[in-house]
C-alpha cells in the first residue's frame, strides 16, 4: 500500500506541474506534450510502473479492505470513534471514485473514446483540454473527484511514514500537516485548470 | 443525582447488557439497578447488578476480572462502544460511576472482534494474544542462580522506552477499538520491549518476524492508521510502537532475504 502509493503520489504531483503548463500557454503544453511522446522510454517506462503500481494498489487495498472486515467482526452495537479522521475512515470509498475518475480520465483526454462535442483537435492539447473542460458536468465531475483525491492523499501520505517505521509521536503532527499540504497543493493544482475555463480565464 | 441525607450520591441506571452462550447468537439484555454509589467501580456496579439477578433466581452475567487495581489486563467490557469506557487512560475497573449521570442508558457489550471468540455474555476468549507471546515474547536466559543485576549495561533512556512498552497488560482494548480488529499495538509494545533492550538482541529478527507471522494467523485485522488504538489503550501506549514494529519488520524481512545460507551457490565456480 505504501510503496505503490508513494509512487502514485509521486505521479499525481509530476502530473500536476505539467498541466499548470497551461497558464503559460499553448505553445508551452502543446511542446510539453510532443516532448513526452518523443521520448518513448521515458513515456512507456512511465507508463508501466503507473500501470503495475495502480493494479498492485487496488489489490492489495481490496485484500486490506476485507480483511479488515472480517477481523472487525461487525463491531460494536454502540460504536464511537475518539480518533479516526474522515479520511482515514473513508479511504476505499474515496479510492474507487478515484479510480473511476481515472478510467473515465483516460477514456476522455488519452484513449479520446469519449467523443463530448466537436472533436478534432489532432495534436493540440491546449485545445483538447479547453473543450473537454467546457462541458461543465465533466468539470465538476473533475473538480469532486480531486478534493477526494485531496482526502485520500491527506491520510495515504501521512501513513506511509508509519508504515516505513519512520514516524513517531513528536513527528506525528508534523508529518501530517505535511501530508495535509502536500495533498492541498496536488487538489488546488489540478483544479486551477478546471476552475479557469469555467470562469473563461483560459480560452 | 439523589442526595441521600448527607451520603454519598447515587445512581439510578438503564443496563443493556450483552447475553450470549458460546456457538450461539447472543442479544442486549435490559436492567434497571438502582442505588449504585458513585464511588463503586464500574465492576462493582456488574456485581450489583448480578447479586440483583441472583436475588430474582435468574442467570449472572459473566464477566472477566482479576486484580481489580488496573494492572493485570483481565477486565475487558466495551462500555458505550468504547473499549474500558469513556475516560482514557483508564481499565474497566478504574473507572468509576461518578462518571456517569443519573438516569443514563450504559450499553455494555464484550469485546467485539473475530480473533477474540465470545465464551459467555461478556468474557472473550484472548488466546489469540496468548500464541503471539508464545511465538517471540521471550528471551534466552541460563536460569539457575539470579544474574549480577549489572552485568549487561542498559542506557537509561532505552530503559525508559522498554519501560514505556512494557506497560501494556494485553488487555485486548487495541483490538476492540480497532475497526480492523487489529493487534498492532500488542504486537508492537511487545516487540518494543524485548527488541531494544540488549537482552533481547539474540532473538530480534526471529521474534519480529514469528509474532507477526501468528498475529495474521490468529485472525487480527490490519493497521491502517485510524488511531484508534491509542485512543483508547488503558496504558496510553503511543502508535511510536507500531511505526517501530513496521521498521524492525522490514529490517528482518530484508535481512532474511539476504541471508547467508554459507555454501557457494551451484551455479557458480
Amino acid at each position: 500500500m505504501a510503496l505503490t502509493g508513494l509512487v502514485l503520489a509521486g505521479f499525481v504531483l509530476g502530473h500536476m506541474t505539467g498541466n499548470l503548463l497551461m497558464f503559460k500557454g499553448p505553445e508551452a503544453i502543446n511542446a510539453y506534450a510532443a516532448w513526452l511522446h518523443a521520448n518513448k522510454g521515458l513515456l512507456w517506462g512511465a507508463r508501466i510502473v503507473l500501470i503495475i503500481s495502480t493494479f498492485a494498489h487496488i489489490w492489495v487495498g481490496i485484500q486490506l479492505a476485507l480483511e479488515n472486515r472480517a477481523a472487525r467482526d461487525g463491531g460494536p452495537a454502540a460504536d464511537a470513534t475518539r480518533r479516526a479522521t474522515i479520511a482515514s475512515r473513508t479511504m476505499p470509498y474515496s479510492g474507487v471514485i478515484i479510480l473511476g475518475f481515472a478510467i473515465f480520465h483516460l477514456l476522455h483526454f488519452t484513449f479520446k473514446a469519449v467523443a463530448l462535442g466537436d472533436v478534432s483537435f489532432g495534436d493540440d492539447v491546449y485545445k483538447m483540454i479547453i473543450v473537454g473542460f467546457s462541458c461543465k458536468p465533466v468539470a465538476y465531475f473533475y473538480i469532486i473527484s480531486m478534493l477526494l483525491l485531496c482526502l485520500h492523499l491527506s491520510h495515504g501520505v501521512s501513513s506511509v511514514f508509519q508504515t516505513l517505521g519512520l514516524r513517531n509521536e513528536r513527528w506525528r503532527s508534523r508529518l501530517d500537516v505535511l501530508a495535509l499540504a502536500y495533498a492541498w497543493i496536488i487538489a488546488l493544482g489540478f483544479i486551477s485548470i478546471p476552475l479557469a475555463v469555467l470562469t473563461g480565464c483560459l480560452k | 443525582m439523589v442526595q441521600d441525607n448527607g451520603k454519598e450520591p447515587t445512581l439510578a441506571l438503564k443496563l443493556r447488557v450483552w447475553r450470549q452462550r458460546r456457538g450461539q447468537p447472543g442479544a442486549f439484555e435490559e436492567h434497571s439497578l438502582a442505588a449504585v454509589p458513585t464511588s463503586a467501580s464500574f465492576l462493582e456496579m456488574m456485581d450489583m447488578l448480578n447479586e440483583q439477578l441472583i436475588k430474582a433466581g435468574k442467570d449472572t452475567f459473566a464477566f472477566d476480572h482479576d486484580c481489580r487495581e488496573g494492572i493485570c489486563g483481565m477486565c475487558s467490557m466495551t462500555i458505550n462502544g468504547m473499549p474500558h469506557g469513556p475516560i482514557p487512560g483508564v481499565t474497566t475497573c478504574q473507572l468509576h460511576m461518578r462518571n456517569f449521570r443519573d438516569g443514563e442508558t450504559i450499553t455494555v457489550e464484550p469485546w467485539r472482534a473475530r480473533a477474540f471468540p465470545v465464551l459467555k455474555d461478556l468474557a472473550v476468549d484472548r488466546s489469540g494474544f496468548d500464541k503471539v507471546i508464545q511465538s517471540g515474547g521471550f528471551i534466552t536466559v541460563r536460569t539457575g542462580s539470579a544474574p549480577e543485576a549489572n552485568n549487561i549495561p542498559v542506557p537509561k533512556p532505552i530503559a525508559d522506552e522498554a519501560m514505556d512498552a512494557a506497560e501494556c497488560i494485553g488487555c485486548g482494548a487495541c483490538v476492540a477499538s480497532c475497526k480492523n480488529g487489529s493487534a498492532m499495538l500488542f504486537v508492537g509494545a511487545k516487540i518494543n520491549h524485548l527488541n531494544i533492550l540488549p537482552q533481547g538482541q539474540a532473538e530480534r529478527d526471529r521474534r519480529t518476524l514469528s509474532m507477526v507471522k501468528t498475529m495474521d494467523e490468529a485472525g487480527f485485522g490490519n493497521c491502517t492508521n485510524y488511531g484508534e488504538c491509542q485512543a483508547h489503550c488503558p496504558k496510553s501506549i503511543t502508535l511510536d510502537v507500531i511505526a517501530k514494529l513496521n521498521r524492525d519488520y522490514l529490517r528482518a524481512r530484508v535481512k532474511e532475504f539476504f541471508s547467508s545460507t554459507g555454501k557457494p551457490s551451484k551455479g557458480g565456480d
